[in-house]
This record gives C-alpha cells, structure tokens and sequence, in this order.
C-alpha cells in the first residue's frame, strides 16, 4: 500500500492503530470465517433493538390501554383499542364515529393521497418529458426543479406560510389583479389545496429524476424508426414512450402513495398544526398526537393506529417490489 | 449499420434545427415557469428577511428592503419622520410634526421656528435603502440560535461519522464472505426499507425511554445509524471489488479487519461520498423524530428550534425569516456543489 499522504489517510492510519490489536485478537478467538458476523453485529444490533423491537412492542402496546410507559403496569384490553378505532355508524361520515378525529384524519390523508398522487404524477411526467428533449440548458432546469427536494421540510412550510400570509406576495399579486386579500391558510379549501401545492412543489423534482432515467433507457432507433414512418409526436408518445415507460410510471405511482400517506412534516408546520380546525390533520398526525402531544399519553391507541396504517403500507410495499421486479426482468 | 444510424440523426437534426416547433415554445415556457414557482417563494422569503421589523408586513410590500428616514430636530423630544413636499412646484424635504385629517403639519428640519400645512395628499416618505442586518445578529445573540445550530451539526456529523463505518462494516461482510444465513441477513436488513419510522414511531419512542436517552441528542442520532439504503448502496458497490486483492492481502497475512479498512474502504470512497451526502442532507433536515425524543430548548436540532420559534413569535417574522435563511445555506450549498452525486445516487438506487 502507498504511504500514508493526506489528511484522510492519517485519520485512516489513526483508527487502524487503535481498533486493529483488539478486532484482531477477536479475529484470532473465533477465527476467521465467523468474522463476517462481527462486522455485521452492529448493524443487526441496532436493527434488532430500533426497528424489529419497535414492531414487537407496537403490536403488544396496541392490545393494552392507560397511560403508563412499562408494559407490565399496563391492562390488558383485547381488541379495545382496535374496536374503539374501527366502531362507526357510517365510516363515510367521521362524526358517527367513536373516534371521529381518527376518520377525519383518514378521509383528509385519502382526499389528499389522491390529489397530491395525481398532480405530483402528471407534474412528474411532463417535466421528465420535457427535460429529455434535446433542449437547451437542460442540466440547469434539472437542478431547478430537484433544488426543492433537498430543503427541510421545516423550511418549506415556513417559506410558504410567509408567501401566503395576508402581507404576502401571493396577496400583493392579487391585489394588482383586482382580487381582494384572502388570508389562505385559514380557510378550509384554500389551505387544503395549497397543502397539496407545496407538497408537489416539495417532491416533483425526486420523481422527475426518477421518470427521467427510465426515459432516457428507453433505445433511441425506436424513436429513430418512428421518425422514418414519419410519425406524429403524438403517436410517438402514446404508442412508445408511454407503454415503454408503463412499468416505471407504476413504480412511481406506489412510491408516491406509500409517501403521501405519510405526509405529516411540511403540512404540520404549513397549517400550524393541521389547521384550520382538523382541515389538515392527517394520520401521522393523528398517531404522534394521540402518544405525545399534551398529556394524552395514549400509547395503546396510538400503537393501533400505528400498526393499521403499517398493514395499508406494507400491502403498497409488496405491490411495489412485484411491480420492481417485472421493471427489472 | 452505424452509418445509416447517423445519416438519419442528422437528417433529423437538420430537419428539427430548421424551424421551431410549438411544442418548443410550450417546452420553453413549462421549464421558465417551473424555475420561476420554485425560485419566487425562497428569494421573497429571503428578500424579506432583510427588511425591517416595521416594514416586513407593508401591504402591498416593496420588492427591496426599505426604513423611513428620520431626523432630528431641535425643539423637538422626538424623531421626526422626513417627507418630500411640493409646494409652488419647489420639491423640498420637511419632517412631519403631527398629522390631522388631511392636512399634516410640517417644518422644515433647517428652520424648525415655522411649521407649515400642507396637504397629505401632496407628500411622500423619504425612505432609504437598508439592509436589517439585526434580523440576523439578534437571533444569534438573544435567541438559542447558536445552540440549535450546534446541535444539529454535532448530529449531522457524528450520525453521518457512525452511519458510513457501520454499514460499511456490514456492506463488507455481505458482499465479500459466505457465511450460513448471509442471503437471509441481507433480505432481512433490506425488508426494514418496508417499515417506515411512521409506523414504529410510538415503540421506538419506548424503547428510547427504557435505554434512557429521552431529551438526549443520542437518542436522535442512534436510532437511525443503520440503514438498509446504505447497506444496499455499499454493498452493490463492493461487489465491483475484484476478490483477487483481497485474496493476495490475506496471502500476505493481513486481518480481516485490516483488509477492509485499507483495501475495501478506499475503494469504496465514491459510493461512500454518496452516501455521507445523503446522511447530511436526512440529518440535516430531520424533524419528526427528534421532535419526538427532544423536549429542552438547550437540546433542540435547527429545525425543531425554528419549528418551536415560530409558534412562539408568530408574529416576529423578521427574525423568523432570517433563521430560516440561515439553516437553508448549507444545504444550498451542497446542492451547488455536489448535485450532480446526489442525481446519481437517486438514479441508482431510487431512494433518498
């Protein structure tokens, strides 16, 4: 090996001096085809005690009721938590439920899985259509449209919620127009919809990216032979890129769901807290409220919760890696 | 073949460059009009977070930050707001005395001994240029700012730190060893990818409780150390390596250990860039979890800090603004930088 030069080769070297002599005494203790297991042991260990302890616990919590923390100071409820969730005289209408904040948070997380689905999706696409033309300064709109993706989802709600503020520029343009002021983000419709608008504004560039790589695989003399049969760019479109394109589409439309039913952090700090009133309050944020906001505490509900919208999610998941599969072969 | 190819590219070519197409100027205006939604918004709220406390809720606001002038004049207790009048078709500047209907009472600042009235329709307020630099000093000094700025670069290093040595360690083992049950452990971390922190939220917070790290910023960093995007992106990387060096390293005696942090760890440094870029930008931005595990204002991350700011000071958003700018330049930094690794990464595994 080359001799230690740079910075980040003496930090190597550093390390090496101080782990070698007690990874290697290990290595000679259990020999060394079980070091594999060793270096696997921190992750599995974290995975183990962070993410499969979680499910455990999730799914035990989810059949105890009180507030207490430990599990053994915990009643055993049966499916109390799951019936007191679930009971309703019309799930259409979230106020004949035991738990209508519960359904309100549903139908908003459905009416807004749809929309923000469908708008992100068309966005997507079109932009992805867009960008592999040969057009110029390609590389910069690519990194226009991505540049959003990278913000914290904090910084997003606040930079929108002061661009729609009754002194913001949206208003200021209105007003140009004639329009009187209107105050968005309490209004039930208005904040709604401009919850979807940012997350589009949000994630469009992700799926984008995504949709422009399955674009791009797609063999140019297909589109070269199209271009003898002197085809219209319509025809190209519908009866190429689209079909071509098909399996990707439906990777993105899953992951895009599997995404908008978690959609909490942006929409949170945008409608200060799912307002106004419950207009906003989605799923995610029925669950930390229920477990973490004021003195509710109630980790059992919570935790049925939690384990329902994981069943919906998990079903999205393995739709996905089927459709993954079938993209790759 | 290849030659019949590029006679008909540029047979195309001279036919496209000919005349442009309405799907062009469609085109054109789609990507002008998408740069311009997403660069509005961030530079108003960065243009606004210049301006200054009176002036940042103006309606109609002006595009650049501006403050009234006022003068002192003698006879006076306090400063006097200056204003351009016309008067007799001479333009001059008079501060303002007192205002009453419409008319105002003005003198002028060089001969304070004789107000006049004018009509307040015939006046305008001086104003100058001026840039609200204490909208971002003051948080600095008087705020937490500091704090949470150093709390969330001590977690976005060490989580980072500790998230490329472990799942390096991990990728090294599943991609360069066979072992009893290797196939299984790897679709076994992959399958985590399948359980988002949403769903498990409420029990990790339990187990966070029962190790003790409530209100602790190892409790936000450790939880998400391992992870299966990393596990994958290392170890798709690895498998490249050819085995014949590390073959020749343990015909030479090397560890184990020594194989993978000299040989296979240098090697691996473009996936490795990819992945620290991606754990900046997750730490960096995280929100949901440590909102969950942190509760003093002495432990809390940017965001959480920013997020608490603004429910307490719904009104200041002076400052407000000016903070959110602050968080939003290293991540705009690295996105000037290090865009083209990022779209790669994405392109390469579909994960972010």
């Amino acid at each position: 090996m080359a001799r230690a030069t740079g910075l980040p080769d003496r930090a190597l070297d550093l390390v090496m001096a101080l782990f070698e002599a007690p990874i290697n005494a290990v290595e000679r203790l259990i020999g060394k085809r079980r070091m594999p297991y060793l270096f696997l042991a921190p992750n599995l260990v974290l995975f183990g005690i962070f993410t499969f302890l979680p499910i455990a616990i999730a799914i035990g919590y989810a059949f105890t009721g009180g507030a207490d923390l430990l599990i053994s100071d915990r009643p055993f409820v049966g499916l109390d938590n799951f019936r007191k969730l679930l009971t309703c005289d019309s799930y259409l209408v979230p106020g004949s439920c035991e738990e209508s904040l519960f359904w309100t948070a549903i139908w908003n997380t459905l009416w807004f899985v749809g929309f923000n689905v469908a708008a992100t999706l068309l966005v997507a696409l079109v932009t992805a259509l867009i960008l592999n033309r040969a057009i110029a300064a390609r590389g910069f709109f690519r990194a226009m449209f991505f540049y959003p993706v990278l913000l914290s989802p904090v910084v997003i709600g606040l930079i929108w919620k002061w661009f729609l503020d009754r002194n913001g520029l949206l208003n200021a343009f209105l007003q140009m127009l004639g329009v009187p002021p209107e105050i968005f983000l309490l209004d039930v419709g208005w904040s709604r919809f401009f919850v979807v608008v940012v997350s589009v504004w949000f994630h469009m560039g992700f799926y984008t990216l995504i949709l422009l790589a399955g674009l791009q695989a797609i063999p140019k003399d297909l589109y070269e032979a199209a271009a003898i049969d002197a085809a219209t760019p319509s025809r190209t479109l519908f009866r190429i890129t689209l079909p071509l394109l098909g399996p990707n589409l439906l990777v993105v439309l899953i992951l895009l769901m599997i995404r908008s039913v978690q959609i909490f952090d942006e929409a949170w700090v945008l409608t200060n807290g799912g307002g106004p009133g419950t207009a906003n309050t989605f799923i995610v944020q029925y669950i930390y409220q229920m477990a973490f906001a004021g003195d509710l505490r109630l980790y059992g509900l919570a935790s049925a919760a939690s384990v329902l919208m994981g069943l919906v999610l998990l079903v999205l998941t393995l739709v996905q890696l089927r459709l993954g599969k079938k993209v790759e072969s | 073949m290849s030659a019949n190819v590029s006679a008909i590219g540029f047979f195309t070519r001279t036919r496209r460059a000919g005349r442009i197409d309405i799907t062009d100027i469609l085109s054109w205006l789609w990507l002008i009009g998408g740069t311009l939604a997403v660069l509005v918004p961030v530079l108003w709220a960065g243009m606004s977070s210049l301006k200054p406390e009176a002036e940042i809720t103006r309606f109609p606001p002006t595009l650049l930050p501006r403050t009234a002038v006022q003068v002192e004049v003698s006879g006076f207790d306090k400063p006097l707001s200056l204003w351009t009048v016309t008067v007799d078709g001479e333009t001059r500047e008079v501060a303002m005395v007192r205002r009453i209907g419409l008319k105002a009472q003005m003198v002028d600042p060089a001969n304070p001994g004789k107000p006049v009235s004018v009509d307040t329709r015939s006046i305008s307020p001086v104003q100058r240029l001026t840039v609200a630099t204490e909208n971002y000093t003051d948080p600095l000094t008087r705020f937490s700012f500091l704090t949470f700025l150093k709390n969330s670069v001590f977690v976005t290093f060490v989580a980072t730190l500790l998230t490329l040595i472990v799942n390096a360690l991990a990728a090294f083992a599943l991609s360069k060893y066979r072992f009893r049950g290797d196939k299984a452990i790897f679709v076994l971390i992959i399958s985590t990818l399948m359980i988002p922190l949403t769903v498990v939220m409420v029990p990790a917070y339990l187990v966070i409780v029962g190790v003790g790290l409530v209100d602790n910023l190892w409790g936000v960093i450790i939880p998400t150390v391992a992870s299966p995007t990393g596990v994958f992106l290392l170890r798709q990387y690895m498998l490249t390596i050819p085995d014949e060096l590390i073959e020749a390293a343990r015909v030479d005696a090397a560890s184990e250990f020594r194989i993978f942090w000299r040989i296979v760890l240098p090697l691996t440094a473009p996936a490795l860039a990819v992945l620290a870029i991606f754990s900046v930008l997750w730490r960096w931005n995280d929100f949901l979890w440590p909102l969950i595990v942190l509760s003093s204002r002495e432990n809390f991350t940017l965001q959480i800090g920013l997020n608490a700011f603004q429910g307490e000071f719904s009104v200041q958003w002076h400052y407000i603004l000016a903070m959110t700018f602050l968080s939003l330049i290293p991540v705009t930094l690295v996105f000037l930088f290090l865009q083209r690794y990022i779209t790669t990464g994405i392109a390469g595994t579909g994960m972010k």
